[in-house]
């Protein structure tokens, strides 16, 4: 028999009689078992969740699940075929032994695998202060759990609520509250809301929108502590300005802590950014060697990006769980050379006081951005993000038609300012500074992030060559 | 019925807001809201939908109830 012969017939093996875990029971891990089995494998599969629902959607839990419009339960995604798996829904997954390629559970079992898929995605970070995050009415908003919560604490109509942190989780749920004619204060340490992910200059913008719904919008101020009463319910909070907020109702709102605690010791690239992997989804072992056995998948994920210059990218994107899950499963099953890469570039929306914001491509990867369609005091507008000539990003409020043609320009590495869409042209498009806050100046994480290597998280081994 | 709107996708063309306008609506100029668990006697309603979107973004659930059995 032939090398080749004998390598497919090792991959017709596996994918009849291979063990395959997704550890993850969210969108990444629903949408990685489902291209398995399209992709051919008809071996056991295993999904480990830590929660006691099957896989949700969760965008609609800080939009129409915190109106009350849709039930928080109501959120079950839609399941696309058959997945004959053997689901272990809520017990976590505790640790990783990849010596023996077995998956330990916080009830004490362990799960044997061939093939892996981590898809353990990222939660919300909670109030820095346990006893105050303890509070009755103090919330995060991340699960389905925390929108029934929220829901119907905002259904109990508070006297205010306090949002703390301005990225999207925080300015949508900000919008919610007006919606309902709540009054909501939103303090924010960065200079405006959505500063991180869009920079000062769209900052600005959404603080204007923020204003215009009347939302007490304060910048520039952290919450130094939550104050409750005697009852052990949350009533007013001390902002570093030393003034305070009453509050019944305060939204920890502060970014997302990637899940990878289980990881350690496992020998992976796992850390603060998530695991690293390289583009099709192989994790990589702490000394940058990727594995064979072990793919990651979803927000956990970081991996190298052809059009920004193979800098490591986390995106807690929608599209990125689903198409990351999609190229994992198929290299999973797969050899190399027909490997697939997850080469997504990354976008999102947002609904908020009205406005649907969209972007495509990298907006912080930018230094400088220009106006290029629209009307900034109408709200609807098109903005491109560049750097060193050549454009990146592109952002868009109330315009998200225009966002395919962005695209394409930032798939092509097309000049910046880019050239004029020929339509609906500003009168002024002068390319200004862009206005992201200094790396290291606290703000709500954006929700992609250039991880590039950070020394201090080096845990590998370095030993030269005598 | 499940169904779930890859937003990312959605343009705001508004075909399934007339379609099923209980199913779905428009939260201002092009954000879209929907209840991605309608009742099955809209099943109708939301297929059209579905079918009548320009850029096919709405994602409806084929499976049975039983054949999406979780055991935990």
């Amino acid at each position: 028999m032939t090398v080749a012969a004998t390598l497919a017939e090792l991959v017709r093996d596996f994918r009849a009689n291979g063990r395959i875990v997704i550890v993850g029971a969210s969108l990444a891990g629903l949408r990685g078992a489902e291209a398995l089995r399209a992709e051919g494998f008809t071996g056991p599969l295993t999904i480990i969740g830590d929660e006691p629902y099957e896989p949700y959607d969760r965008p609609p839990l800080s939009k129409q699940v915190l109106k009350g419009w849709v039930p928080a339960d109501h959120t079950a995604l839609p399941r696309l075929r058959a997945l004959d798996a053997q689901w272990r829904l809520g017990v976590a997954a505790t640790g990783l032994d990849r010596a023996t390629k077995h998956v330990l559970l916080a009830d004490g079992e362990q799960v044997p695998y061939d093939r892996l898929l981590i898809a353990t995605g990222t939660r919300a970070r909670p109030w820095p202060n346990p006893d105050e995050a303890a509070l009755e009415g103090v919330y995060t908003l991340r699960s389905r759990d925390d929108a029934a919560g929220l829901q119907r604490a905002l259904a109990a109509r508070p006297s205010r609520v306090l949002v703390i942190g301005a990225g999207f989780i925080g300015s949508e749920a900000a919008s919610v509250c007006r919606d309902l004619d709540i009054p909501v204060t939103v303090a924010e340490r960065g200079s405006a809301p959505l500063v991180g992910a869009l920079g000062g200059v769209i900052g600005e913008i959404a603080a204007q929108m923020q204003r215009d719904h009347g939302v007490d919008l304060r910048c520039g101020v952290g919450v130094s502590s939550l104050e409750g009463d005697a009852g052990g319910h949350v009533r007013r909070a001390h902002l570093s300005d030393g003034t305070t907020v009453a509050a019944d109702v305060v939204l920890a709102s502060l970014g997302s802590i990637r899940n990878v605690e289980w990881l350690e010791g496992s020998g992976l690239a796992a850390g603060f950014w998530g695991v690293g992997c390289d583009a099709g989804g192989r994790a990589f072992d702490i000394n940058g060697v990727a594995t064979d056995s072990v793919y990651v998948a979803g927000d956990v994920a970081r991996a190298p990006h052809v059009l920004y210059e193979y800098q490591f990218l986390a995106m807690e994107h929608w599209d990125n769980a689903v198409l990351g899950a999609q190229a994992a499963a198929h290299n999973m099953v797969n050899l190399e050379p027909h490997y697939r890469p997850n080469l997504l570039l990354p976008g999102f929306w947002s609904g908020q006081f009205g406005v649907n914001i969209k972007s495509v491509g990298v907006p912080p990867f930018g230094d400088e951005i220009v106006f290029t369609q629209g009307s900034v005091k109408d709200r609807r507008f098109a903005a491109a993000y560049g750097r060193r000539g050549r454009i990146v990003a592109a952002v868009t409020f109330n315009h998200g038609r225009w966002l395919e043609y962005y695209g394409r320009l930032i798939q092509e590495s097309a000049p910046f300012p880019p050239p004029p869409p020929g339509w609906d042209r500003p009168d002024d498009m002068k390319p200004m500074p862009a206005d992201f806050p200094e790396p290291g100046v606290p703000t709500a994480v954006p929700d992609v992030v250039l991880t590039g290597h950070d020394p201090n998280e080096r845990r590998a081994e370095f030993r030269p060559r005598r | 019925m499940r169904i779930v709107v890859d937003l990312n996708r959605c343009q705001g063309y508004a075909q399934c807001v007339f379609l099923a306008p209980e199913v779905f609506q428009l939260n201002g100029e092009e954000a879209l809201v929907y209840e991605p668990n309608p009742d099955d006697g809209r099943r109708l309603q939301v297929e059209r939908a579905a079918a009548a979107c320009p850029v096919q973004a709405i994602v409806v659930e084929r499976l049975a109830a039983a054949e999406r059995s979780v055991a935990s």
